[in-house]
């Protein structure tokens, strides 16, 4: 398969951009963060997105969605991040929908037909701390009746609080740091004993602390199998490692567009300031960085879609070197709009925060450069 | 299955059933390199591999059958590279003439130079080399002063050239010439003669690496007849427009280098953790170093499908023409900073120039070799300069 996109592709590429841009474009994500919204996206725009397909993109055709694959789930993120739209798209249709696909009918019937609709929004509750460590959950989840009873705390619950289900990552057996033991579990959002602690992040999304208090869920809400949650856990992450790299990607490749056209406007000493060789260099290679990221992005996908036992590897890489392009992106960005850069009335900044929240999203570049030495074994 | 599967797997096991073994172990420097020529030098394995892949046309697997080449299409080209690759089959043949002045004379040579020039260069036969540079033109390349003067069915050639790759080896040249004083880039042709012609003599230049591949080359009077016979011209295109020629030869040579940071076997940092130590967990127990081992792992995976992507875009026409600058930028770079940490991690064993149990200084050689990496075919800086200008459309000085 050529390491570029299909014509199919293309044209949902084409689609998705043109929606973004003329629907979700950066004035959207404005409006929703200057009127305070308690959701922090908008509703209607979730809609749309079902209207677009865009819900049912990883849904198998015979449950209602398009069938489709990371790649494709990858060319709307990546317009997503170009204009920073605010949607739960990344939670609930991609690392959602995946993990789902990972379970039962039962659970996939009821909640798939809400996805592709646009009703329902999906959150993960998987981080118990300020750093991403899945390896380290210690949430328990203990045996009770027919089900089983969830106690503990979780955090950066992204759209957590307007989720209609939370997908939780507890443990069932072993000890913390065990591979095995791990049990995911669909949890009704509104289920006694669940608190949602809501608070809007630097880029304006809204991510909550989320409390379970004895919380009781039946056996079919299980995910999965008891003990083998790593099996979903795995599923969930790299499906959403790599579209939160394809989503970064395009706030760097967006951060980038709108510098360039900066330096191409802004004069300074009787010259265009991009006419200066000092701002030129650093420009091509911040170009040829999101060149590689973009390759490397599209890669993992495309891994991940033919079932490659090294897609995870590239799946750490690509969400790796999209971090570090896309943050150098914002960073030269705000330094080359100079003066301008630090006002909330030019774009550059929002690109910047964005950024921030994507790195810290399952795994920043430390997190996954160590886990590509242990994936080598050293 | 598909056409491709089969082809897949009929390459595989004609591969597996003709590669001698001594060619399919690693390389371990330059000089296991096949360069072929009039008067070549081979290891145990090296002929009978060059001889069997040239009568498949697959050293040049791309190239049509007519010339010398395997008539492969695109996809069924890239199949044979990664078959080769996954069986650690070593290319059977080294060569300027494939890389560089075959692309150039399949783009802008006649018929009649074609059927003369290429299939030579497919079996190995013609050893070339590139001049280019000279002392007073590196990255201002088009200043070369280099002159070729008209005597009806003759050129007659004076001047110098510098870093000619292979120069004392070679036995023809492609050759950047002035031919018109009055202009700059369209006062140049690119031509070809034999580097055994009277007036030609060569001085090999020692690197830092100890290694002397680059020459200095001299040319005094040198008579380059118009034709070969049979309408078989000594010009590349036409006389004064050697800079498109050259022009586009430099993005084949700059996607060439790219490769050096593409085609970098396994992990570091799999191989130092055995000879440095582990910790409890196994991990390599110098963190600091560990890191930086990680991060190149990255780079060298990310770059990886970087030059796969670049190659499939480029086949299907669907990249910017000025993208070899950047995989010629990215590539030298990355492959510079890997060969940093390689004598990092080597520690003090690794700065043995001579020794047998440091295979002559290699190790130590090879890095002091990359530092050219981002100085030939176009310094990193002047890679900048045309992403700036051709791709990023940033406005002039």
């Amino acid at each position: 398969m050529p390491l570029y996109l299909n014509e199919d592709q293309q044209m949902l590429h084409d689609s998705a951009a043109e929606f973004m841009k003329g629907e979700a474009p950066v004035s959207h994500l404005r409006e929703f963060r200057d009127k305070q919204c308690k959701d922090g996206f908008s509703h209607a725009l979730w809609k749309q997105f079902a209207e677009m397909g865009f819900t049912g993109i990883l849904i198998g055709e015979d449950e209602g969605g398009l069938g489709l694959g990371h790649v494709e789930a990858g060319v709307v993120l990546e317009e997503i991040g170009r204009n920073l739209t605010p949607s739960p798209f990344l939670t609930t249709a991609v690392a959602g929908v995946e993990a789902l696909n990972a379970g039962s009918k039962a659970l996939r019937d009821r909640y798939f037909p809400g996805i592709i609709a646009g009703e329902t929004v999906l959150a993960l509750a998987i981080d118990e701390g300020a750093k991403h460590r899945p390896d380290q959950i210690s949430m328990a989840a203990t045996r009770e009746g027919n089900g089983f009873k969830l106690d503990g705390k979780k955090q950066f619950v992204v759209q957590g609080g307007s989720a209609d289900m939370l997908i939780v990552a507890a443990r069932t057996s072993g000890a913390t740091g065990d591979d095995k033991g791990l049990t995911l579990f669909a949890v009704d959002a509104n289920a006694a004993g669940v608190s949602r602690d809501s608070a809007r992040l630097v880029d304006s999304a809204m991510a909550a602390h989320v409390r379970f208090d004895g919380v009781t869920v039946d056996a079919d809400a299980v995910i999965g199998e008891v003990d083998d949650g790593d099996i979903v856990l795995r599923r969930l992450l790299n499906a959403g490692r790599s579209g939160a790299a394809a989503e970064t990607l395009g706030v760097g490749a967006g951060a980038m567009d709108i510098t360039v056209d900066y330096v191409k406007g802004r004069s300074q000493f009787g010259a265009l300031i991009g006419s200066f060789q000092a701002l030129q260099h650093r420009i091509a290679h911040l170009y040829s960085a999101m060149e590689i990221a973009r390759a490397t992005v599209l890669k993992a996908q495309q891994m991940l879609d033919e079932g490659s036992s090294k897609a995870e590897l590239m799946v750490s890489v690509a969400k790796a070197k999209a971090g570090k392009a896309t943050s150098l992106s914002v960073k030269e960005g705000v330094q080359m709009h100079g003066g301008v850069g630090m006002t909330d009335e030019y774009d550059i900044g929002l690109y910047m925060k964005r950024d921030r929240a994507l790195q810290e999203f399952m795994g920043d570049v430390n997190y996954h450069t160590n886990l590509v030495a242990e994936m080598h074994g050293y | 299955m598909s056409d491709l599967e089969t082809f897949r797997a009929e390459t595989a096991a004609w591969l597996e059933a003709n590669c001698p073994p001594e060619m399919r172990e690693p390389m371990t420097g330059e000089d296991d390199a096949v360069w072929g020529g009039r008067n070549p030098t081979y290891k145990p394995g090296q002929k009978e591999w060059l001889d069997i892949m040239a009568a498949k046309g697959w050293t040049v697997p791309d190239w049509p059958k007519e010339y010398g080449g395997g008539g492969l299409s695109g996809a069924e080209a890239k199949i044979l590279g990664q078959e080769m690759a996954r069986l650690k089959c070593r290319s059977p043949l080294s060569s300027f003439g494939i890389w560089m002045l075959g692309p150039a004379l399949l783009q802008f040579g006649t018929e009649a130079q074609k059927k003369h020039f290429l299939p030579p260069i497919a079996r190995g036969e013609i050893r070339w080399c590139q001049g280019y540079s000279e002392p007073g033109s590196g990255s201002d390349l088009a200043s070369l002063q280099t002159s070729a003067i008209d005597q009806g069915d003759h050129f007659v050639v004076n001047g110098q050239k510098i870093w000619t790759s292979y120069a004392d080896k070679a036995d023809w040249i492609f050759c950047l010439t002035r031919t018109d004083k009055n202009e700059k880039h369209k006062g140049i042709t690119f031509m070809l003669f034999d580097m055994a012609s009277e007036g030609v003599t060569t001085k090999p230049i020692e690197l830092i690496s100890g290694a002397s591949a680059f020459c200095e080359t001299f040319f005094d009077d040198v008579k380059v007849p118009k034709e070969y016979g049979e309408g078989v011209s000594s010009v590349v295109y036409e006389v004064n427009k050697g800079w498109d020629v050259a022009k586009y030869l430099l993005g084949h040579e700059r996607s060439m280098i790219s490769d050096q940071g593409g085609s970098t076997g396994g992990s570091l940092g799999a191989k130092f953790a055995d000879q440095i130590g582990r910790d409890a967990m196994g991990r390599l127990d110098a963190p600091m170093l560990r890191a930086e081992l990680a991060d190149i792992d990255i780079e060298l995976l990310a770059f990886r499908a970087m030059a796969e992507r670049f190659g499939d875009t480029f086949k299907a026409g669907l990249c910017h023409p000025a993208q070899p600058n950047m995989m010629k930028y990215a590539g030298t770079e990355i492959n510079k900073r890997r060969h940093e940490l390689i004598m990092s991690a080597g520690g003090s064993e690794v700065l043995e120039w001579e020794s047998d149990a440091s295979n002559g200084g290699m190790t130590a050689r090879s890095w002091l070799r990359t530092k050219a990496n981002s100085i030939e075919g176009g310094t990193s800086e002047v890679m900048l300069n045309v992403i700036s200008k051709q791709i990023l459309r940033l406005p002039g000085a």
